[in-house]
């Protein structure tokens, strides 16, 4: 098992270094330069910011030192903001864009499975038809049209909660954007479980625990759930990847502070090191969802074996 | 769900695209007339404006529908090159087969590892600007999943025996490929594509709604959503309208894609 898993960190090594390396020489490659803005240096100066932040070495270089001081976790000074390092934007940010995500992850599955067992129980009913429609409108629907709708519902029409804004520590400024990050991977489990269900209430396991004289109660979420929820797993990592490119929308809309914005905006300022920081950590959340994804496999299917 | 839900659907995604073409016609405004006597005049007949207008006066009837047939345009262009990319990424691995299939599937399992939605967003950002460069990104991305299919096909029909008899009479690889593969995954493979549009709409509107994607003076439906978003409170039917658009247009897509998957998956049972 542990063996398993030092295995598995081992081989996301490469894929971190193959993505660090395209995104460090994609964002140089770009037109323009972090130092440019409206109002033109004089070129003196900017030759003395590059020089300052090494920037006029040529790029293997700079390649070399960057993959050096990141090996001692340090992702370097942000470009844009003055006297703030990646770590330290990020660190900031970080807390409430977690939140955010964990908290819709863990809605959308305490949701989504009830829902997806329900219909799969009544699938041939019309509360099953309906719960599955609300499911397709949730996976169609994209979450820059559901948060304003809902803003211009609750907030601006009943004057419920706020359209947008952020007080630390203050809930009611995240319901609308947790709800808008929850109901597409909301929708998608419901539907995988619902799936997932329909073909293990057929197998023969399911059968002989109905033949045993089990309430259907018990065979369901004793026996049947389990292995119905393979495909839900297996959704996992594309639902992490799911919010967070969800909460770089939703955090814009809704003016929060987290991490979202950074990428887009890290990109748009050519501020190379914020652009490489965020790239990073997304990407390190979305291996380790991965892994998650791996055990949880294991755990809910021993026919599934670790070893290999 | 149902046959009739699809057909429904299918007939929506007809009068939509029907009304991307025609519907500028139908109106009198032209997509970027500024109407200083009605400025962010809410929805009516009265006027001519049936979607109201923004705070220049322009026309939200024609923006909306204009907006609608550039994303319509570039779901299905993109859509395409995935198409193109997929089969014959998917075709040569599930033919060819052993070491060669190995390999490929290995590349296409390392690039979905990617958080490749992060490289389509930095691409746009710093290359962007180019509505051919968003085609390509985009379709870029959304190949794997087609190759994968298009494998999974390839192999179940390469045992067949009209590929042998193929490899009888001296077809090389590549007719072979061309000629007796290709048509007969055909099926699942629009099935997937039907599928494949909304989500490359979605990808297209998200990005122009960042302001990454489609640029001002054309539009899309991501431009407007944004443009609505900042004058929600004032004038709601600014991003009531596209929004809603957009919506209903992946809803259908989505409906229909389903839809003919499950009669797919009902022949094959």
């Amino acid at each position: 098992m542990i063996r398993y898993l030092l295995k598995r960190i081992a081989g996301a090594v490469p894929t971190l270094f193959i993505i660090i390396t395209l995104t460090f020489f994609l964002v140089r490659a770009a037109p323009g330069g972090p130092f440019d803005q409206e109002q033109s240096l004089p070129p003196e100066i900017v030759a003395n910011l590059q020089a300052a932040y090494g920037l006029d070495q040529p790029a293997w270089i700079q390649y070399r030192r960057y993959l050096t001081a990141l090996l001692h976790g340090d992702f370097g000074p942000s470009y844009k903001y003055k006297d703030f390092t990646v770590t330290g934007l990020i660190a900031q940010g970080l807390p409430l864009s977690l939140t955010l995500g964990g908290v819709a992850m863990a809605l959308a599955l305490a949701l989504g499975i009830p829902a997806g067992v329900f219909a799969a129980l009544h699938h041939d009913s019309a509360a099953g038809y309906a719960t599955m429609s609300l499911a397709v409108v949730g996976i169609a629907v994209p979450s820059f049209v559901v948060l304003p709708f809902l803003g211009l519902i609750f907030g601006i029409d009943l004057h419920w909660l706020p359209v947008a804004g952020w007080e630390p520590g203050s809930v009611k400024h995240l319901v609308l954007p947790v709800i808008t990050l929850t109901l597409p991977p909301l929708a998608y489990i419901a539907r995988l479980t619902r799936g997932g269900m329909l073909e293990v209430m057929q197998s023969h396991f399911v059968r002989t625990a109905f033949a045993k004289g089990l309430p259907t109660r018990t065979v369901i979420w004793r026996h049947a759930l389990r292995p119905a929820l393979l495909p839900v797993a297996g959704y996992l990592a594309p639902a992490v990847a799911t919010i967070m490119t969800g909460s770089l929308v939703v955090e814009s809309i809704a003016g929060l502070p987290g991490v979202g914005r950074y990428l887009v905006q890290g990109a748009l300022n050519r501020d190379y090191t914020l652009v490489m920081g965020m790239v990073i950590v997304y990407s390190a959340l979305l291996i380790s969802a991965g892994l998650l994804v791996d055990l949880l496999y294991a755990w809910l299917d021993p026919r599934v074996r670790l070893a290999h | 769900m149902s046959n009739r839900g699809s057909v429904l659907a299918l007939c929506a995604v007809g009068c939509i695209v029907f009304l991307a073409i025609g519907g500028p016609f139908l109106n009198p405004n032209r997509v970027d007339a500024l109407d200083w006597s009605h400025v962010a005049m809410s929805p009516g007949l009265n006027g001519g404006h049936w979607f109201g207008t923004d705070r220049l006066g322009r026309d939200l009837f024609v923006r909306t529908l204009q907006g609608t047939g550039v994303s319509l345009l570039i779901g299905l262009f993109a859509t395409a090159v995935t198409l193109l990319i997929g089969i014959g990424y998917g075709a040569v691995a599930g033919f060819i087969g052993g070491r060669t299939d190995h390999l490929m599937m290995r590349g296409v399992e390392i690039l979905s590892g990617l958080p490749l939605i992060f490289f389509v967003i930095l691409v746009s950002v710093i290359f962007g600007r180019s509505v051919f460069l968003l085609f390509v990104s985009i379709g870029a991305v959304g190949w794997l999943t087609m190759a994968r299919i298009v494998r999974g096909q390839t192999l179940s029909i390469r045992q067949r025996e009209f590929i042998e008899a193929a490899i009888a009479t001296g077809a090389g690889t590549r007719r072979i490929i061309a000629r007796h593969i290709v048509p007969n995954v055909i099926g699942p493979v629009i099935v997937y594509a039907t599928l494949t549009v909304p989500q490359i709409i979605l990808l297209e509107s998200f990005l122009s709604f960042l302001g990454l994607g489609v640029q001002e003076p054309r539009v899309s439906l991501g431009t407007l959503i944004a443009d609505g978003v900042g004058d929600m409170e004032s004038a709601p039917w600014l991003l009531i309208m596209p929004g809603g658009f957009l919506a209903l247009l992946l809803l259908c897509f989505n409906i229909v894609g389903d839809g003919l998957r499950d009669a797919l998956d009902a022949q094959r049972r």
